[in-house]
């Protein structure tokens, strides 16, 4: 029954990591044309389910499914009967039952596509699940980071991160970003470093393959690429921070800061970001920002996943996903055992 | 219940009587609502009920000190009469129905109306009080007059009392009365909300934890309570490795405190809680195999008195809920003997089901009397039934029949849909366990017979 879809990059693996990015370099191409559509999806149906706001991953993702001529349907908490106590569970199913390929769902409680997964006849997109994952944001940030590392060397991409040195900055407790970039990174061989007061780090990173540094200019000196994470206002509330401006101090991707960074240390953020906490408005407008390529790539991305999971064979799902996500060890599993299918 | 049993007479044939070593074979006569012979090939005379217990050993009803019923308030999730059926093919004679129900049990009009429903009930149904007014930790509730209507332990379970003050004080106002107290020992400063035990597992899943130190915290401070106040107090549903050492200590120390031990705390852990399925959400939370290794060795040590089901059913559109907001709790009626001898008297060797063999357990294994002792015999005693009411045994002629028929050879898997319980929300779909209650006796009268419940 489970043939859930994309829930976590734990379904990818390494090798299915690869496919995805590969298949985005094509749909790039595609993006870059004049009419950038192409047949692919005609007659699939997906629908965008969406129980938390959210701009550009809603946008994006349909973005990416007009473009794979795909139809798209829309659904947001806000404005459905989930006002008038709907649950989760009847909402899908009504939403299954109109008939969709693909529900890209995101939800404030993590594990909610899992449920979902379990209910309903469509391949489910995790687009962000509480404090647990956020699979097509970490694809999207390896498909930037590769180009990136790609142009630096003036060569085309290659299919991993290897000896790349990734710092992973801010509320990594509570940041789904966090989580699955740590497991795509690690997977394409990256090194990767968490840096955050104790408080906005996990209870344990026991199984994770990373290093943990509290200290930020002590990691910026050894890593290529900081990776800033949003700060969200309520972490003061719970009185895991003494203010924002210790934070942006201490973690913060300040002007000072900056100017002692290595010329060539890249900047990458999810968005939204906070101008100010935890990054510099300068910087995040800098060269060495790769936040507009994120979002940029995001829609090529995307259309690799809707793909791959709807084009040609419908019932064959990721390579090495297993039957239902979260199955499977709390270690992070570096190297997928995936095969190509 | 007296009238339980009138001039019926029941034989059990065929089977053993629980005992200090081994069992003995013996039939038991039962006539009136009491057992009258214990004794191998019993003649029956005519007239007499005869129930197969061949293969099987005949202990005490079992005793569960922590169930909820859900009624009043709750009735779609359960009922006194489905609660207390469920209870029954568990081989349970009587139950404590736990006060956190919608309103809470923390008045003698309050007591008078599940007393009032238990009266029909077809398990002897005890019922537990508050400590505090709407289990609000603000005010005690009138403890004298709920003693005078029969009830012997009080509870804010659900909760834990919050304030070290107000708990002292209860335990001192309650000394006299001859009553215990129960506490869900829970800071909820220090769990914070979280819905799954904070670890490797809730780091990697997203979930926010709560720590053991949550449960640890408030054992250790009651523990400090009752030394110096000299009140009883039993502890409910102990999780963790380091609350059993506390109990350990304190036990040694010869502190008046019972604790005990929820079958799913002595058999699961929180990888269970990987594919986010909100029946896996239980407070206090599933923990790590360290945390089962050492609440089964607190049961096999005597650390721990008493396993206690907390029957919590839910129904399924609440267990529906994302993880974070689904309510917590698990049904157990109808699985906590076969979990308990699964996990406490077999191992591999003597044909324990594989999911509850635990690397790294300690070799001695439970005795069938100890498995009874847990189940039923010191929960008669914690719960404060009466001697006379037969429950906790012993089976002897002259003692109210309350009594339990378990086939310890049968293996079979749990079904949920098969459930008497109006909630389907058992940890254990879908798993193999061995030992099955064949008959349950309840003041004389059959009401499981061959696995089925008969009223």
């Amino acid at each position: 029954m489970s043939r859930a879809g994309l829930l976590s990059i734990e379904d990818l693996g390494r090798q299915g990591i690869v496919e995805i990015l590969h298949l985005a370099d094509s749909f790039a191409e595609v993006s870059e044309r004049s009419i950038p559509k192409v047949p692919a999806l005609r007659g699939k149906t997906v629908a965008t389910v969406f129980f938390e706001s959210s701009t550009r991953t809603r946008l994006s993702f349909e973005a990416a499914a007009k473009r794979l001529s795909a139809d798209t349907m829309t659904f947001t908490a806000a404005t459905s009967s989930v006002t008038k106590g709907e649950s989760l569970r009847d909402t899908v199913e009504t939403i299954d039952a109109l008939g969709v390929d693909v529900m890209v769902v995101r939800h404030g409680s993590s594990g909610a596509p899992a449920q979902v997964a379990r209910w309903v006849e469509a391949y489910v997109v995790n687009a962000g699940d509480g404090q647990h994952e956020h699979p097509t944001q970490a694809l999207l940030d390896c498909f930037t980071l590769r180009e990136a590392m790609a142009r630096r060397a003036g060569a085309d991409p290659v299919d991993d991160l290897a000896g790349v040195r990734i710092a992973i900055v801010g509320d990594v407790r509570h940041s789904r970003v966090a989580r699955s970039c740590v497991l795509a990174f690690r997977a394409l061989g990256a090194r990767v470093v968490l840096v955050g007061p104790p408080t906005l780090l996990p209870p344990t990173t026991e199984g994770w393959g990373v290093e943990v540094v509290h200290d930020l200019d002590t990691a910026l000196d050894e890593v290529d690429v900081c990776y800033l994470l949003r700060l969200q206002s309520e972490r003061l509330r719970e009185a895991l921070l003494p203010s924002l401006g210790e934070y942006s101090e201490r973690y913060g991707l300040t002007r000072e800061r900056a100017r002692r960074l290595d010329p060539d240390l890249l900047v990458m953020h999810p968005g939204p970001m906070i101008r100010g906490v935890e990054i510099a408005a300068e910087i995040a407008s800098s060269p060495r920002s790769l936040v507009t390529r994120q979002v940029h790539n995001g829609v090529a991305v995307r259309m690799a996943v809707l793909f791959r999971l709807l084009a040609g064979d419908l019932r064959a799902p990721f390579p090495g996903m297993p039957a239902g996500a979260g199955a499977v060890e709390p270690a992070v599993r570096v190297t997928g055992g995936a095969r190509s299918g | 219940m007296a009238e339980r049993g009138g001039g019926h007479r029941l034989l059990l044939r065929g089977g053993s009587v629980v005992a200090p070593v081994g069992g003995q074979r013996a039939d038991v006569l039962v006539e009136g609502g009491m057992i009258v012979a214990v004794a191998p090939g019993i003649d029956a005379p005519p007239g007499t009920e005869v129930l197969d217990a061949s293969g099987c050993v005949t202990g005490p009803g079992l005793v569960d000190l922590h169930t909820h019923l859900r009624q009043p308030g709750r009735e779609d999730a359960e009922t006194v009469e489905t609660g207390a059926r469920a209870a029954a093919l568990g081989g349970y004679t009587a139950v404590v129905a736990m006060p956190n129900t919608d309103p809470a049990t923390d008045s003698a009009a309050a007591v008078r109306a599940v007393l009032a429903l238990a009266r029909g009930a077809c398990v002897e149904v005890a019922v537990a009080g508050a400590i505090t007014v709407g289990r609000a930790g603000e005010r005690l509730v009138p403890f004298a007059e709920m003693a005078a209507l029969g009830v012997r332990l009080f509870t804010d379970d659900g909760r834990g009392v919050q304030h070290a003050g107000l708990m002292r004080r209860a335990l001192e106002y309650a000394r006299p009365l001859g009553v215990v107290l129960a506490e869900h020992c829970e800071d909820e400063e220090l769990a914070g909300g979280g819905s799954m035990h904070e670890g490797a597992w809730s780091s990697r899943l997203g979930i926010p934890g709560q720590p053991a130190i949550a449960e640890e915290a408030m054992v250790e401070r009651d523990l400090g309570l009752v030394r110096l106040t000299g009140t009883r107090m039993h502890l409910l549903h102990l999780s963790s490795a380091r609350s059993v050492a506390l109990v350990r200590a304190a036990r040694a120390e010869g502190l008046p405190v019972t604790a005990e031990v929820t079958p799913h705390h002595l058999s699961l852990t929180d990888a269970e809680v990987a594919g986010y399925d909100p029946v896996f959400k239980v407070n206090p939370p599933l923990r790590t195999a360290a945390d089962v290794l050492a609440v089964r060795a607190g049961v096999l040590d005597g650390t721990i008195d008493a396993v206690a089901t907390d029957h919590a059913p839910h129904p399924p559109e609440s267990k529906e809920e994302p993880f974070d907001t689904a309510p917590p709790g698990m049904t157990g009626l109808e699985t906590a003997f076969a979990v308990a001898y699964g996990a406490l008297c077999l191992d591999g060797a003597t044909g324990a089901p594989p999911w509850l063999t635990a690397p790294g357990a300690s070799p001695r294994r439970a005795s069938v009397a100890e498995l009874f002792g847990a189940l039923s015999v010191v929960p008669a005693r914690v719960a404060g039934l009466d001697v006379a009411s037969g429950h906790g045994g012993p089976i002897r002629p002259g003692a109210r029949a309350q009594l339990c028929v378990v086939d310890l050879a049968a293996r079979w898997t749990v079904d949920p849909a098969t459930s008497a319980s109006r909630s389907r929300n058992t940890p254990f779909a879908g798993r193999e366990l061995v030992g099955r209650v064949r008959h349950t006796i309840v003041g004389g009268e059959a009401v499981v017979v061959d696995g089925k419940a008969v009223r």
